[in-house]
């Protein structure tokens, strides 16, 4: 294994240990991301009709659950490292410094696709959306959609450590540079659940993600070590 | 590959934050097997000449060689003969203690880091501590813990930011010890405190700061006490 891929392998699995014993992170994401879920559903899923909600609004509740839960998780898994500074002595350590980005990376889309896991049936099951027609499209678009949102809030999560308003500013610095990641995510998903799905629809904003996240990844790479050493 | 440097020179360090000088045009020379303390008030920029000495700063101007060689020129393995022992302790609370050191002994790409950490968990007089979570800890216990994080990869740079706080007298002691030891041992330790009276035991210079400039360097640290007040309020320039 190469000096960058081992200190990517000792830094997920220490956040993967860590959350493994307090399974902080997973709950709280979790708990929220159903919150969502639920009471979007209960808004948009009319009684007494056939049940279904309105339009692509299973594709849109399922990417904001996913955004505003990720948005959590990426606060909480640096607040970790705020305490006794422990990022910085991630960065004090004679590996390549994008590695430290990598491994941190590594653990949140690690703790969102777990998230996934458990809302996407939930997503189906309340807005009787088909989202397991096509799973192999559909588990494309959420993996690199989910790589995507996390790549740019790592990178932003790591910048504002230190930030006293970090919780505020994440948000308003992620979001509109995450659009869009969260566009194609959601217009994917919508013509995957549509009556006739649009699967040549759904690979053009797999391919779209995949670019994104290619473009994310390597400005994230490329600014990580000048961003975080003053 | 493996890098090794026996001195740490400091040529005309200068940093601002905005229109904040923090320091200014800092000129120092450190020998390996020398403990040189880092003396000042608040905002004397001991921090930052540390945070810079460690590569986690970047100055504003001036050049800083270890052994000749800039930090660019070194690379990122400059950082493995470089140890830190910050105020804030670099420790992760929701491992244990012996969790802690293994695991920056991997970063750090220490050879078989279970027997290394068990053997730094000796030397912090934590043995018996070792599976226990680091928030159980008392300050003291965490601050001796730390220094043998910061010691695991046997840096030949060690720079601590107020080492003493939170030790009792028996783990004050233990440090000095601790240091002196690693003096012998060819390292080179750069010690920021406001402790004076550990200061004038354990330091073989000391050097004054008062807002980011050097006030003086202290070759004889018996009296320093006395003579780092009359420097502060003298302002006086080396």
């Amino acid at each position: 294994m190469s000096a960058f891929w081992r200190v990517v392998w000792i830094v997920a699995k220490k956040d993967l240990a860590i959350e493994a014993r307090s399974r902080e992170l997973l709950n709280t994401t979790v708990f929220f991301a159903l919150s969502c879920v639920i009471v979007f559903s209960v808004s948009f899923v009319g009684e007494g009709g056939d049940g279904r909600a309105l339009g692509d609004a299973a594709a849109g509740i399922l990417w904001i659950a996913i955004a505003f839960s990720g948005t959590l998780a990426l606060g909480r898994t640096f607040e970790r490292e705020r305490y006794g500074d422990t990022l910085r002595a991630l960065l004090l350590a004679p590996g390549a410094r994008p590695a430290v980005y990598v491994g941190k990376l590594v653990g949140v889309v690690g703790l969102l696709l777990a998230t996934e896991i458990i809302i996407v049936p939930l997503v189906a099951l309340l807005f009787q959306a088909r989202l397991f027609d096509h799973t192999l499209l559909l588990a494309a678009l959420l993996g690199f959609g989910t790589v995507g949102f996390a790549c740019v809030g790592t990178l932003f999560a790591a910048m504002l450590g230190r930030a006293r308003s970090r919780d505020v500013l994440l948000p308003i610095l992620l979001y509109p540079v995450t659009i869009p990641v969260m566009i194609a995510g959601v217009r994917g998903t919508a013509a995957l659940i549509q009556p006739t799905p649009q699967l040549d629809m759904a690979r053009l904003w797999i391919m779209l993600l995949l670019s994104f996240d290619v473009v994310f990844l390597t400005l994230s790479l490329w600014t990580f070590e000048s961003v975080m050493t003053e | 590959m493996s890098v090794d440097f026996l001195d740490l020179s400091i040529r005309e360090l200068s940093r601002h934050f905005g229109r904040r000088r923090a320091l200014s045009r800092l000129s120092l020379e450190c020998r390996a097997g020398e403990i040189v303390g880092l003396l000042g008030p608040n905002g004397a920029g001991k921090s930052t000449l540390l945070a810079i000495v460690s590569t986690l700063a970047a100055p504003s101007s001036g050049e800083l060689r270890y052994g000749g060689r800039t930090a660019h020129e070194i690379g990122a393995v400059l950082r493995a003969r470089i140890g830190v022992l910050s105020h804030d302790l670099h420790l992760y609370s929701e491992l244990t203690a012996l969790e802690n050191l293994v695991f920056f002994g991997r970063l750090y790409g220490v050879p078989d880091p279970e027997t290394v950490a068990a053997r730094a968990l000796e030397r912090a007089r934590l043995a018996d501590r070792g599976a226990d979570l680091v928030s159980g800890f008392s300050r003291g216990m965490r601050q001796r813990l730390a220094l043998e994080r910061a010691l695991l990869h046997n840096p030949r740079l060690l720079l601590l930011d107020e080492p003493f706080t939170g030790l009792d007298d028996a783990s004050t002691v233990a440090l000095i010890a601790r240091l002196r030891e690693l003096r012998s041992s060819g390292c080179i330790t750069l010690l920021a405190t406001h402790d004076l009276d550990v200061a004038e035991v354990v330091l073989d210079r000391a050097v004054i700061l008062q807002d980011g400039k050097l006030v003086a360097i202290e070759p004889d640290v018996r009296g320093l006490r006395k003579r780092y007040q009359e420097r502060l309020s003298a302002g006086a320039r080396p």
